[in-house]
């Protein structure tokens, strides 16, 4: 693994005007904001907000009625999802969505899946190239378990897993697609305080060992304010806030919709 | 005492990965394939070959591709019996039209025409899911049943609609039609299920068995993670039907040897052969031996128990035996829905630590 | 009228007449998938067992129609509780897959103990239902039974029937609840148990009826279980859970099945009523994947 340093570039995501709609919802109005490579960048809100709209959003999932996105320099209003993963967009989701018939050593081995080109034939034999390239993509996959401390569940199917583990499992999965920019659906929802130690714990060190750009959504404010290089705040589809983790605590509009409520702190 | 793995340390990724990781497993399986392939055709005779053996053998090739698509990839089909009869009628066509083709190439050939029918049938399973898909593919068991049966060009426009298979030799052994001998068609049907049952492990245990299963469990996290669900679905339907296919050449070729489209491949095909991806055990290759042998031999055994000892009525059998089959099944799906391979799973483990459980 | 028109009104009569049968089907079907989720293969041996046991309750016990029929509905209601506690409950929570597949196995052993107690030999079913042509649409050219008459009049009496039932009765506000969501009716105290058990038992009644009108009008035999087949196609076009669609559905698989025996049968075939509702139902589908009357679903992750 490369040893990177952890210095914040140019823009690497950038929206523009996003608007996103179902039917007579308005999910998000105008959203504009940037995401710059090699930062942490955090999007909170009040349940509702469309945090995880804005998410789908940038990977594909959903395909906004207005506004542009433009990542690496390439502009475009929505891709498949399978594009967006081509293009070095990775995801993890608020609800685990693992694949829960296969062990933690497949579910990981299938994030290498774009990775994996040699045709069916080969692996119909299981010889010769196919089993090479099964053999490397096992190796990476071993360091990602390795860097995530998941060894001991390697055969597990991951439907067995306590869900505090599965959080982990698929960040690995993640992690295993190489990806330029990490997207993290609540990671640390439904944790207790240790694992959530863990967990931040990994997204820093991921992001300064492997240099990897992450967006996440979070509850936990004493977790984004202390992990996030810049903070964007959404509510009711509509952005409030935009900076910092100490401009956006003072912002009057934040504090009014969101920080300002008690029983939002902390919350799961 | 006997079954332990202490010891036994793997050295590298590859062998960890391989198919039998215990040693006592690879003995266990190459004593099994050596009574399959040596013992057995010594002693085999007419009625064993066609009552048992190639029903078996036909069935579990035929298991194993419906298990690749329901059990692998999570997509319901109903057509087994249309897709085994494009099987049969491609190894009709193919044979006849040319009788100097190895028949090996002949069933080979037939697989790759039933896979690409299969994909054609498989195009719904981009837009609809579940219960919606298993009826759509009821659409194929009819439509190709109706066709074997309308259009006379399948069967070579002959009077009765049926098709017979001529006698062919392969390298120089007779395996097919009536003066083919027993142990030559049995070790001919025998040799593709063991390749092709090696092949679908090695493929399920690589990249594609990852993409389907990744399909089957979450079809839209796995195209958040660049899994496309076209190829997923398209390229299971294919192996799937490829073996169908195959399954179907070799039920008419060397089983039956002549068939009759509307008898042969109904509707009641497609259940058997999914209820014995079920009781075999969804998602596994040894599973769909297992189901496939259970399903065949349970009815000889009931038969032969009440018509030779019982004394039963063989009509009255009949009934009987398919409402014990109907009782069983649902018996069965209660006790253990996962099927043998996950009873086989318990007993191994139960195995290893025997006797000594704590 | 031209003599075409004519012969077209009649295909189109007799098309939304055996329409109606598959509706009747696919009745039953939907109302087991709406309170249970699952796929009741075994509608159309339910079918042919209940016209069975009709036909050999008046035969062996001589007993009148509409006594056999009393009992027979006894019988399915007897049945559904039986269903309800030899298999069903202990297949709670199990995918939806091993449920259709207990379905199958119940299939086979209806068709098995009906066929053991009564013989598989065609019977002839006469509960004094009319039959022969309607006079005066006779007079004008076009062929209806009596008997299809009296299919389509029962049909829309039953669906009326179960729209009271599901909309005014206590049960059927359970029924309904049940079907939106397992979790929350067991926690306002519903019994699913019971619960099943209803609906089987009004599945097994639809059933009793489609029985007794496809058997008086071609005998009870093994081909009777067939017709679940032909109500399939109805559930993909109306959707699974949808009664309206199940009965629309239904005219339109009935009425486009028959137009294309008459009018393309000629080109590609005859005997296409096999697959036809299927390729129709597959096609419809490919332009509106919720179906009839399903909503657009948005997914979420």
């Amino acid at each position: 693994m490369t040893q990177h340093e952890r210095a914040i570039g140019d823009t690497l995501l950038k929206v523009d005007n996003i608007s996103l709609g179902f039917g007579g919802v308005q999910a998000l109005s105008n959203i504009s904001f940037d995401i710059r490579e090699h930062e942490i960048r955090a999007i909170i809100g009040p349940n509702g907000a469309g945090k995880t709209s804005m998410l789908n959003v940038i990977n594909g999932f959903y395909h906004p009625q207005e506004g542009a996105i433009t990542f690496k320099g390439e502009v475009r209003r929505a891709m498949r999802p399978h594009v967006a993963a081509k293009q070095g967009i990775a995801r993890t989701f608020q609800n685990v969505a693992l694949f829960k018939g296969m062990s933690t050593l497949d579910n990981i081995m299938t994030g290498r899946n774009l990775r994996m080109h040699k045709n069916i034939l080969w692996q119909m034999l299981y010889y010769g190239p196919a089993r090479t390239e099964e053999m490397e993509h096992r190796r990476r996959v071993e360091e990602i378990i390795d860097f995530l401390e998941i060894q001991a569940i390697r055969r597990v199917p991951v439907g067995k897993l306590p869900y505090g583990l599965q959080k982990r499992v698929e960040l690995a999965r993640a992690l295993a697609m190489e990806p330029e920019l990490l997207l993290l659906d609540e990671p640390m929802a439904g944790m207790n305080v240790e694992e959530k130690e863990d967990m931040c714990r990994f997204i820093l060190d991921v992001n300064e060992q492997f240099g990897t750009t992450i967006a996440l959504i979070e509850h936990d404010m004493g977790v984004v304010m202390d992990i996030s290089d810049r903070v964007v705040v959404l509510d009711y589809g509509r952005k409030l806030a935009d900076g910092t983790p100490d401009e956006v605590r003072g912002n009057q509009d934040v504090i009014d919709a969101y920080l300002g409520v008690p029983h939002d702190e902390g919350e799961a | 005492m006997l079954y332990r793995e202490a010891g036994q340390f793997k050295t590298g990724y590859n062998t960890d990965q391989s198919i039998f990781p215990i040693r006592q497993d690879r003995w266990a399986i190459a004593l099994f394939l050596a009574v399959a392939v040596v013992a057995v055709p010594l002693v085999i005779d007419d009625y064993w070959a066609k009552a048992v053996l190639l029903p078996l053998l036909v069935y579990a090739m035929a298991t194993l591709g419906l298990n690749i698509l329901v059990g692998y990839c999570g997509q319901i089909s109903l057509g087994t019996g249309g897709f085994m009869a494009v099987g049969a009628f491609a190894s009709y066509k193919l044979t006849t039209a040319f009788p100097d083709l190895n028949l090996i190439i002949v069933l080979l050939l037939s697989g790759c025409v039933t896979a690409a029918v299969g994909v054609l049938f498989g195009l719904p399973s981009l837009r609809i899911k579940g219960f919606y898909l298993a009826v759509a593919t009821l659409a194929a068991q009819f439509f190709l049943v109706w066709l074997f049966n309308k259009v006379e060009w399948f069967y070579n426009y002959n009077a009765t609609g049926q098709i017979t298979m001529p006698p062919r030799e392969v390298f120089g052994f007779l395996i097919t039609g009536p003066e083919a001998t027993p142990a030559a068609t049995y070790l001919f049907a025998l040799g593709f299920l063991i390749v092709f049952g090696l092949v679908a492990k090695n493929i399920v245990r690589g990249r594609v068995g990852r993409m389907w299963m990744a399909i089957r469990d979450m079809d839209i996290a796995a195209e958040l993670i660049g899994v496309r669900p076209l190829m997923a679905k398209l390229s299971a339907f294919a192996v799937s039907s490829f073996y169908v296919g195959v399954a179907g050449g070799l039920y008419f070729t060397v089983w039956f040897g002549a068939v009759e489209v509307t008898e042969a491949f109904d509707i009641n095909q497609s259940f058997q052969v999914l209820f014995m991806v079920i009781i075999g055990g969804l998602g596994s290759i040894l599973g769909s031996f297992l189901g496939a042998a259970f399903l065949v031999l349970m009815p000889i055994l009931l038969k032969n128990f009440m018509v030779n000892w019982l004394g039963v009525a063989a009509v009255t059998a009949k009934h009987v035996e398919i409402t014990l089959l109907g009782v069983l099944i649902i018996f069965f799906l209660i006790v253990e829905p996962h099927g043998f391979a996950r009873l086989w799973q318990i007993l191994k483990e139960k195995l290893r630590l025997w006797p000594f459980p704590y | 009228m031209g003599d075409s028109l004519l012969y077209f009104i009649e295909v189109t009569i007799g098309g939304l007449l055996a329409g109606v049968m598959y509706s009747l089907v696919a009745l039953g079907f939907v109302l087991i998938f709406k309170a249970s989720g699952i796929f009741n293969f075994a509608q159309g041996v339910m079918a042919l067992f209940a016209a069975l046991t009709l036909v050999g309750l008046m035969e062996k016990l001589g007993v009148p129609a509409w006594v056999a029929i009393v009992m027979t509905i006894g019988v399915m209601i007897l049945l559904a509780w039986l269903i309800e506690r030899l298999v069903l409950q202990h297949l709670v929570n199990q995918d939806p897959i091993i449920l259709f597949m207990a379905t199958i196995g119940l299939a086979y052993v209806l068709e098995g103990v009906g066929d053991l107690m009564w013989g598989s030999d065609v019977k002839a079913l006469n509960v004094g239902l009319p039959d022969g042509a309607v006079d005066w649409m006779f007079d004008l050219g076009i062929y209806v039974t009596k008997l299809e008459l009296v299919a389509a009049a029962t049909a829309a009496a039953l669906v009326a029937v179960l729209a009271v039932f599901f909309q005014r009765t206590r049960i059927g506000r359970a029924l309904r609840a049940v079907a939106d969501d397992h979790q929350a009716a067991l926690s306002v105290g519903i019994s699913l148990r019971t619960i099943w058990v209803i609906v089987w038992s009004v599945s097994g009644i639809v059933a009793l009826v489609a029985g007794i009108m496809w058997g008086s009008s071609s005998g009870v035999q093994f081909s009777l279980s067939l017709i679940a087949l032909k109500a399939l196609p109805v559930l993909i076009l109306g959707g699974f859970t949808s009664i309206p669609g199940a009965i629309i559905g239904g005219l339109i698989i009935g009425v486009g099945e028959k137009w294309a025996e008459i009018y393309l049968g000629d080109y590609i075939g005859h005997a296409i009523e096999n697959w036809f509702a299927y390729v129709l139902a597959l096609a419809f589908l490919l332009i509106r994947p919720q179906g009839l009357f399903g909503e657009k679903i948005i997914e979420r992750v």
